[in-house]
């Protein structure tokens, strides 16, 4: 409950500084929107319909209870409701960065587990080394040579797009969630599904590997930690081996730290998906986002960064629920 | 210092591979103007995107200017982005966390709460509105992503204060008498500092990337300034044909960012074992 | 029979020698005692019989049930690990993985021997009833249960694992005076009715008093006097073993009750 209410806080505050931020913009929305050839009764009228002409307190106000109504505005480019407008491209985000997400926790703690149970030894300094690495490299970066070398040059992999773009006339895909994979299966729709996930390939990757790396030294860091624990000792005593030991008794309580981690890499997941985005031309957030900071679209943009941060709040949220679950201790708290 | 050194050396090999590459890094800032083979911005579109050779190590540009030199000048723009960035977040963040901690009561409480709504963003997304609000240039990339680093350490820094405060010796000197700032400044500040110092080795490396993903999309370094990101962003087009004006500068981002990483790694191991990574 | 032989054990960690132990023997049902205050190798000497010493050189021979502890492969050590020798510690609810129900540790822990099913319940059932626990214990966590409670199911662990000796590392120290009094009475009644060794490790001659049939008394690594307890209280001849005796209070429990 507690959690809760800090968490509206949290919010209120997201709310309030995404206002302060859009209202900086320079350049005048209106102009954005009635283009620069407009006349003064032109211009004076998208004012009054963005609000423009009210006093700033009063811009505030308006904008808070538009947001309770589920209101965050037209996009100046589009000309859509900004919410339909995230409908539409945060499935395909979601979609990237869940499997990359997926991707990292199956091989992150994999790999952490490895590293602790040869501590100093060479699988302990080769995951030490690549997840450092995984950390340390540029995604825009990476996302180019993956691309410009298994797409382009060795064409394993489809150089950009979610799926085959001909697919949509042979088998057209009947959308419920908007998450291409999620419909494709619903439906039944395999060559979509089959392509979607060929598509999927190396974006993911990308995004994944920053979260793989920190994923990895975190359970490493925290299974050293259990393993120098009493309980640690009594196991042995109890003639269990070090591999059963690390996986079956230490990694359980080691799970809640990086339970934490991986909420706060979702976020940072998304945000970094917009820079893979931009590169394969996903048509998710990251491109919906450049297109509007290129555009001055301010609603666009208040609405994508209102949504990662809200999306921030909640995974924290949802973290501490599950760990609850995974820690006996909290429970009873 | 050369005691920690040695130690270093001896237990953590990667961190000190990280320190090496480091000073080679600052020992190339520094020395640029001299050591680089050719002028900072000196194109010749007769030159222009060469292979690596003899005469140009990394290969030329497309306007032709030599991609080792570009990258040596632009370790400047990283490094002075990194250092910058960090004293600006360090110096909000250590006084808002000091305030915080010592103070405690309702004025943590709203210090704290801000912090927490600077946190709930991504320092990218962060990053990308301001820089969308300011012009894009260096200065903006190194305000937008200070903007988003400070909290770290006004909560790092308010944690340290709030367990010294709590310390019999810095209650006597209250009770003495002794002036708040005077206390801050004796027994507060010298505590947080270790923290302090480890999360700013670790944050380096993040900050290196974040400033590079911002010029790469444009709204960070302008031309001509030598930058990392911006040399991939240009070069990003020609990555089938001509591959080496992608590949060094994005390998100088790598390199950069792992060095910092590493050593970050290995100064928190050696100063401050029982945190773990963020 | 002799179950635990230790000859001229040194554990060393660099130049600093931990434990100096000519000879340390375990019989069948006997009650050994290890004393002498914190850091006197007490604790690396029980732990290098399941060899358990991490990060020091350790030289002399250790056997335990036939099996030299440290030339035997580490899967021939894990059978005696539990099975034979039961480590029992001074921070009971530490020693207790927080994500683990006790039953689950138990049932864990006899399949990792070779028992399950019917014979692993009835065993459960056994070894609960002989520490005096409820049966409901099983379905606890360890933060749910209390330090006497938490010692008592370790020694129903090497029970129901068939362990015939215990090595207990100050099993007593972190708990209340009562509970102490309950452990003690359960570690009585099994060594009675059961058969078992114990190897105890204590600064607390009261208890080392009562229940040891010889003592080792060691200080800074090395034993300073051994023979059979009621010998070496009686006529100490050690300096430190007189000092130790004479820091006894006369009314152990009364005085104990204040601290």
């Amino acid at each position: 409950m507690r959690r809760l209410g800090q968490a509206a806080l949290v919010v209120a505050g997201v709310v309030g500084l995404t206002f302060v931020v859009t209202r900086l913009v320079p350049g005048d929305p209106a102009v954005a929107y009635a283009g620069p050839r407009a006349s003064e009764a032109e211009l004076a009228q998208a004012r009054e319909r963005f609000g423009l002409d009210e006093a700033v307190p009063v811009q505030l106000w308006n904008y808070v209870r538009d947001l309770f109504a589920g209101d965050l505005g037209i996009s100046l480019r589009t000309r859509q409701p900004v919410l339909d407008d995230l409908a539409l491209a945060f499935p395909a985000s979601l979609e990237l960065v869940g499997t990359a997400l997926f991707v990292a926790i199956a091989a992150g703690i994999p790999l952490g587990v490895l590293a602790a149970r040869y501590k100093g030894k060479f699988p302990d300094l080769s995951v030490r080394f690549s997840s450092m690495l995984a950390v340390s490299v540029p995604v825009f970066w990476l996302a180019l040579v993956l691309q410009t070398v298994f797409a382009s040059n060795l064409r394993w992999f489809p150089v950009a797009g979610e799926y085959d773009a001909a697919l949509d006339t042979t088998s057209p895909l009947t959308v419920y969630t908007n998450v291409t994979v999620v419909d494709a299966l619903l439906t039944g729709n395999w060559p979509i599904l089959v392509s979607t996930l060929h598509h999927l390939v190396l974006p993911a990757l990308v995004v994944a590997a920053y979260p793989i790396g920190l994923i990895a030294q975190m359970t490493r860091a925290v299974l050293l930690e259990e393993a120098g624990q009493d309980h640690t000792r009594l196991e042995r005593s109890l003639g269990f081996g070090e591999t059963s030991i690390l996986v079956r008794f230490s990694l359980r309580p080691a799970l809640n730290p990086v339970l934490s981690l991986i909420a706060l890499v979702f976020a940072y997941a998304i945000v970094n998906g917009f820079l893979v985005e931009a590169v394969f031309n996903w048509p998710g957030l990251g491109r919906y986002a450049a297109d509007a900071i290129r555009s001055l679209d301010t609603p666009a943009v208040a609405g994508v960064t209102l949504l990662v941060a809200l999306l921030y709040v909640l995974a924290n949220l949802l973290v501490d629920l599950v760990q609850g679950i995974l820690d006996p201790r909290a429970r009873t708290r | 210092m050369t005691a920690a050194l040695h130690r270093l050396a001896r237990t953590d090999r990667l961190a000190f591979a990280g320190l090496v590459i480091l000073v080679l890094i600052m020992l190339a800032t520094l020395l640029a103007p001299w050591i680089a083979p050719y002028p900072a911005d000196d194109p010749r579109p007769v030159d222009a995107l060469l292979p690596p050779g003899a005469e140009h190590w990394f290969g030329t540009d497309q306007v032709g200017r030599d991609v080792l030199t570009r990258i040596l000048y632009g370790a400047r723009t990283s490094l002075f982005i990194a250092v910058s960035t960090l004293a600006l977040s360090a110096a909000v963040g250590v006084t808002l966390g000091v305030v915080a901690g010592y103070a405690g009561g309702w004025i943590r409480d709203v210090i704290m709460r801000v912090t927490d709504v600077f946190l709930a963003f991504p320092a990218l997304l962060l990053s990308l509105a301001l820089a969308v609000v300011l012009r894009p240039s260096v200065t903006t990339v190194i305000i937008a992503i200070s903007a988003t680093w400070w909290p770290w350490y006004a909560r790092v820094t308010a944690a340290a204060a709030t367990s010294v405060s709590a310390r019999a010796y810095v209650d006597s000197a209250r009770c003495l008498g002794v002036p708040a700032p005077l206390i801050v400044f004796r027994h507060v500040l010298p505590n947080a500092l270790t923290p302090v110092l480890v999360q700013l080795s670790l944050d380096a490396g993040g900050i290196i990337l974040t400033a590079a993903a911002l010029s790469y999309l444009g709204l960070g370094a302008q031309e001509p300034t030598a930058e990392w990101g911006l040399m991939v962003e240009q070069g990003q087009a020609l990555f089938t044909t001509d591959w080496w004006v992608v590949t060094f500068p994005g390998l100088a981002i790598l390199i950069t960012a792992f060095a910092f990483n590493t050593l970050g790694e290995g100064l928190r191991s050696i100063l401050d074992p029982r945190r773990t990574v963020r | 029979m002799t179950l635990i032989s230790v000859r001229d054990l040194r554990v060393r960690i660099g130049e600093r020698v931990i434990a100096d132990v000519p000879e340390l023997d375990v019989a069948r049902g006997e009650c050994v005692a290890v004393v002498g205050e914190s850091g006197s190798g007490k604790s690396t000497t029980l732990l290098s019989i399941l060899g358990l010493v991490e990060g020091a050189q350790i030289s002399g021979s250790i056997e335990a049930f036939g099996v030299d502890v440290r030339t035997a492969s580490r899967s021939r050590l894990r059978e005696i690990r539990g099975a034979k020798i039961a480590l029992v510690m001074q921070s009971p609810q530490a020693a207790l993985n927080p994500t683990l129900r006790l039953g689950t540790l138990l049932r864990r822990a006899l399949k990792r021997h070779g028992v399950a099913g019917a014979e692993a319940e009835r065993r459960t059932a056994q070894a609960v009833a002989d520490v005096m626990l409820e049966p409901a214990i099983l379905r606890r966590y360890p933060h749910e249960v209390s330090g006497g409670q938490a010692q008592r199911f370790a020694l129903a662990l090497a029970l129901a694992l068939g362990a015939e000796v215990i090595l207990a590392d100050e099993p007593t120290s972190a708990l209340d005076v009562t509970v102490q009094a309950e452990v003690v009475a359960v570690l009585r009644r099994l060594r009675a009715e059961r058969g078992l060794a114990v190897l105890l490790v204590s600064h607390d001659l009261a208890l080392v008093s009562i229940v040891a049939d010889r003592v080792l008394v060691m200080r800074e690594g090395r034993v300073v006097e051994s023979g059979p307890a009621a010998e070496v209280f009686a006529r100490p001849r050690d300096p430190y073993t007189r000092e130790l005796i004479a820091a006894v209070p006369v009314l152990p429990e009364a005085d104990r009750v204040h601290d």
